[in-house]
């Protein structure tokens, strides 16, 4: 099944240069609909609002008040989100990370810092090819 | 043949021989019992004598125990003086402007100025992604593989950041425990060097700044001049 190129992609990221340079990554990759939250909290709220017509989170971990890890465990844990990939995109590189990100059902991992190919393949596993 | 001894007279003799034998034990028990009475009394006075020698002694050893602790005691309290005084020097009280604020300032600067430039460099590679319809394809794919690169490295701003914010926390860290050891040890602090500072004003109306004295830069904020300042300052000298 094709990617849905039009699709809504949340980018959360308490560091507001990341979070521009994930939006030029995926608009390059071709994706135009982005939107953005500065930590967990604000980023549940809008998946909420939107009923989960959301086709990819991309997450960072550290944040405040409400970590990517904790995001990720409300997004698995509601009925009308746990359908949404979530990629992780995080400087924390220990495999006690990684292994707790994939209990809670993370989709992939990136460790920062990472380049346009990374985001593309981890992606392309999570999305299917485009 | 030989004359016999009389049974009685020798019985006699016997009996005076017993009481002088009795006389000179009982003169002996009493002069035992003098001698040993003397000699109890010596005892006694010498005991009575050590006694007191040994209390003035142990009077002696107490005193020099004493001594030796109170002067610890004073050791101790002159350290306690130079530890507060070290850090009345690196954190005066009431004052913004310690040495552990300032490295704070400056590495939050820092966060801030590598932000400022990854922001500026984003806005030119926008820029030239905004033209990039108006070249040849081959041209606008060498513009986009460019960006894309320069997108990527400038995700280090993020990476220094976070490791930066760690040093700033640590530093914070630090200034929270210097605060419980200042009120562990009393709470008021003495004024920063307040000899050393009055040296340096009486002698600073005289010595001249030191090349390492302008090695302060670069300024935070409102501590600096701005361009226009600086110009209004080198125009003063015309």
């Amino acid at each position: 099944m094709a990617v849905d190129m039009n699709m809504n992609v949340l980018i959360v990221d308490d560091y507001k240069t990341m979070l521009r340079i994930i939006r030029n990554l995926l608009r390059q990759l071709g994706f135009e609909n982005v939107d953005e939250a500065t930590d967990g909290t604000e980023a549940l709220a809008k998946l909420k609002e939107a009923q989960g017509n959301f086709g990819l989170v991309i997450s960072d971990w550290n944040m405040e008040p409400m970590t990517g890890i904790e995001l990720l465990r409300h997004v698995r844990g509601d009925d009308t989100l746990k359908h949404i990939p979530f990629i992780m995109v995080t400087a924390e590189s220990k495999s006690e990370n990684v292994i707790a990100a994939k209990e809670a059902g993370v989709s992939n991992y990136i460790v920062k810092p990472f380049n346009a190919d990374t985001l593309k393949s981890k992606m392309v596993s999570v999305l299917g090819d485009f | 043949m030989a004359a016999r001894k009389p049974k009685d007279a020798g019985k006699s003799t016997g009996k005076s021989k017993k009481k002088a034998k009795a006389k000179t034990k009982a003169k002996s028990v009493t002069k035992s019992k003098a001698k040993t009475a003397k000699r109890a009394s010596a005892s006694s006075k010498s005991a009575k004598k050590s006694q007191k020698s040994k209390k003035k002694s142990q009077a002696g050893e107490f005193q020099a125990t004493f001594k030796g602790v109170y002067a610890e005691l004073e050791r101790l309290a002159a350290i306690i003086d130079a530890t507060k005084q070290e850090i009345a020097d690196m954190r005066p009280q009431g004052s913004d402007d310690d040495d552990l604020t300032h490295a704070s300032d400056q590495l939050d600067a820092v966060i801030q100025s590598t932000a400022d430039a990854t922001n500026t460099i984003m806005d030119s590679c926008e820029a030239i992604e905004g033209v990039m319809g108006d070249v040849s394809p081959e041209v606008s794919a060498t513009l986009m593989d460019a960006t894309t690169h320069i997108y990527e490295a400038c995700s280090f701003q993020d990476i220094t950041g976070q490791r930066i914010g760690k040093v700033v926390g640590a530093l914070k860290s630090i200034e929270e425990r210097i605060d419980v050891m200042v009120e562990t040890l009393g709470g008021n602090l003495p004024k920063p060097d307040a000899k050393a500072q009055k040296d340096a004003q009486k002698s600073g109306e005289t010595a001249e700044v030191s090349d390492q004295d302008l090695l302060e830069g670069p300024q935070l904020g409102e501590k600096g001049k701005s361009q226009a300042e600086i110009d209004d300052l080198l125009a003063s000298f015309d």
